[in-house]
C-alpha cells in the first residue's frame, strides 16, 4: 500500500464533501416520512409482544418482508380483540425513523383482524346507535356501593371468571354472599340467557350489586357481551352493574353500558367490595384515636380537680369539688372498664395509657419519687417557685410522710 | 332493596363509628357523654372486626321457578 499526492488530494475532497450519518439519517427520514404520512398496511403479526409499560411490539410480515411496528399505549386501550402471532391484520399506520438506531417502524393508530371485518362493523355500528340513544351516558351510571353484602354474578359455572372472582372476594371480604346466575358466555343464545341473568337479579331485587364476566377469548367468544339484548338489560337494571369482560384491552358494548367497567374478572370483584386488610387497619386506627381522645379529655378533667382541690380555701365550696372529683372518679372506674372489655392484655399500649391514667392520682404520682408542696398555715399547692417568698413556711409531701422546712432562698427558674 | 337484612351491616356499623370519632374529636361534648360516644365506638369496633373476621363467603345459586319465585340453593365447591 502507498499512496501519492493525488490520492490525498481525492481523499481530502472527499473528506470535505462527505455528510455526516446525523445529516444523512435526518433526509432519510424527511424522505421517508413524508412518502409515507398515513397508509393502510396488511401483513401477518409476528414476534407479538405487550411491554409491562402497555405499548405493543410486533412485526408485519408476508412472504418475502417484514417490518417493525410498535402501537403505543393509548392508542392500543379501546382494542376489540387480541393481537396474536399469525393473525392476518390490517394496520392504519405512519413511517417513523428512529435516528438513533437507524431503525424504522410502524407507527400504529388502528389495527383491524382481517377477514373478520363484519363483527366490527356490526360492533361500531351497534356501539354508534346504542350512544346516539344515551345509553352511555355517564348521567345514568349508578355509583358502586362500598360495601356490598350480596353480589349477584352473572357467568358460566364452569368458567375461569367466577373462580377469580371467588377467589378474590373470598380473599378481600369474606363475609358476603354470592349468588350465582349461571349462564352461557359464549355461543347462540347466551346473550339473551346473560340478559335474562341481569333481569331475574333485577325481579329478585335482594342483590345489591351484579358482576356480569367472562374471561378471556377471541372476539367471537366475546361477542354475547355485544349484543343489544345485553345491553339494554345493563341499561334497565336497577341494581348496579360491573363489567368485566375477557382481558385488559378487550372492551365489549356491556362494559360501556354498565355503571363500571372491569379490565378482568378478578379486577371486577376488587372493584366490587374494599380490602379487609385495610378496613382492619382503619378499625385500628379508629380504636386508637378513641382511646387517645377519650384519654387526652380524662386528663383535662382531673386537671380541673387537682386545681380545684388546689384553690381550696378561696371560693370553691368542698363538698362540690368531693362531688365533683367523685364523678369523675366514677366515670374513669367506668372507663377503665370499657378499656379492658375491649381490648385484651395484650395490647401494650392500652396498658401504657391506663397506667398513664392511673398515674393521675397524686399518690401514685408521688410513689414515682414526686412530691407536693404546699404553703402553710393553708395549705395551697405550689406549683410556681415565684409563689413563695423567703422565710415562708412550706410542707412537702411524700409517698410516705411530710417534712415542713423554711424557704430561705426562691430561684424564678 | 335491603329489607331483608336485619342485623345492623358493616355499613352502617362503619359509617356511625366514624360520626362517632368526629364527634368526639370536635370536643363539643361532656365527659359522661363522651364516654358513652367512646363505649358505643368500642362496640361497633368490635362488631365490625368480627365481621371480618376469619368467615367465609356463601355461594348460592338463584333459582326461579315456572311461577317465577325465587330461591337459593347452595353451591358445594
Amino acid at each position: 500500500m502507498y499512496s501519492n499526492g493525488n490520492d490525498v488530494a481525492d481523499f481530502d475532497l472527499i473528506n470535505r464533501e462527505a455528510i455526516t450519518v446525523t445529516e444523512l439519517t435526518k433526509d432519510i427520514k424527511k424522505l421517508l416520512e413524508n412518502k409515507f404520512p398515513y397508509l393502510w398496511v396488511k401483513g401477518e403479526v409476528t414476534n407479538f409482544k405487550k411491554h409491562s409499560s402497555g405499548h405493543l411490539y410486533f412485526s408485519l410480515k408476508d412472504a418475502e418482508s417484514q417490518i417493525s411496528c410498535v402501537m403505543w399505549k393509548n392508542r392500543n386501550r379501546n382494542l376489540l380483540f387480541r393481537i396474536q402471532d399469525g393473525m392476518k391484520v390490517l394496520v392504519f399506520a405512519s413511517m417513523n425513523i428512529y435516528m438513533q438506531q437507524g431503525r424504522y417502524q410502524l407507527n400504529v393508530q388502528q389495527i383491524r383482524p382481517l377477514g373478520k371485518g363484519d363483527l366490527h362493523i356490526e360492533f361500531e355500528k351497534l356501539k354508534k346507535r346504542l350512544d346516539e340513544e344515551g345509553l352511555f351516558n355517564k348521567e345514568h351510571k349508578r355509583d358502586i356501593p362500598l360495601f356490598p353484602q350480596r353480589i349477584g354474578i352473572v357467568t358460566s359455572p364452569t368458567g375461569a371468571a367466577i373462580q377469580d372472582i371467588k377467589s378474590v372476594l373470598q380473599r378481600r371480604f369474606p363475609s358476603l354472599e354470592l349468588i350465582l346466575w349461571p349462564s352461557a358466555v359464549q355461543g347462540e343464545g347466551a346473550a339473551e340467557k346473560i340478559a335474562e341473568g341481569i333481569e331475574a337479579f333485577n325481579q329478585y331485587a335482594k342483590v345489591d350489586l351484579l358482576i356480569i364476566s367472562r374471561g378471556g377469548g377471541s372476539l367471537e367468544d366475546l361477542w354475547p357481551f355485544n349484543e343489544e339484548v345485553v345491553a339494554r338489560a345493563i341499561y334497565k337494571s336497577e341494581i348496579p352493574v360491573i363489567s368485566a369482560v375477557g382481558h385488559e384491552i378487550d372492551y365489549s358494548i356491556s362494559d360501556l353500558v354498565a355503571d363500571k367497567r372491569a379490565p378482568t374478572p378478578s379486577a371486577a370483584a376488587e372493584i366490587a367490595v374494599p380490602d379487609r386488610e385495610e378496613l382492619l387497619k382503619n378499625l385500628f386506627t379508629y380504636k386508637d384515636k378513641l382511646i387517645q381522645l377519650i384519654f387526652s379529655l380524662f386528663t383535662v378533667y382531673h386537671e380541673n380537680i387537682e386545681s380545684l382541690k388546689a384553690s381550696y380555701g378561696l371560693r370553691r365550696p368542698v363538698d362540690k369539688i368531693r362531688e365533683y372529683s367523685h364523678r369523675i372518679d366514677d366515670i374513669t372506674t367506668h372507663f377503665i372498664m370499657v378499656v379492658k372489655n375491649h381490648y385484651n392484655a395484650k395490647q401494650l399500649k392500652i396498658n401504657n395509657l391506663l397506667g398513664r391514667l392511673k398515674a393521675l392520682d397524686p399518690q401514685s404520682v408521688l410513689k414515682r419519687g414526686y412530691s407536693i408542696t404546699t404553703l402553710l398555715p393553708h395549705g395551697t399547692i405550689i406549683s410556681q417557685s415565684k409563689k413563695l417568698k423567703k422565710d415562708n413556711i412550706i410542707n412537702t409531701r411524700f409517698a410516705q410522710g411530710s417534712v415542713e422546712s423554711i424557704v430561705k432562698n426562691v430561684k424564678s427558674t | 332493596m335491603k329489607d331483608n337484612i336485619s342485623q345492623k351491616s358493616f355499613e352502617e356499623a362503619y359509617d356511625q363509628l366514624k360520626e362517632l370519632v368526629e364527634k368526639l374529636e370536635n370536643g363539643e361534648t361532656d365527659l359522661e357523654e363522651s364516654l358513652k360516644i367512646f363505649e358505643e365506638g368500642m362496640h361497633l369496633i368490635d362488631f365490625c372486626n368480627k365481621k371480618l373476621e376469619d368467615a367465609e363467603n356463601k355461594f348460592k345459586e338463584l333459582l326461579k321457578n315456572d311461577k317465577g319465585d325465587f330461591s337459593l340453593e347452595d353451591i358445594n365447591t
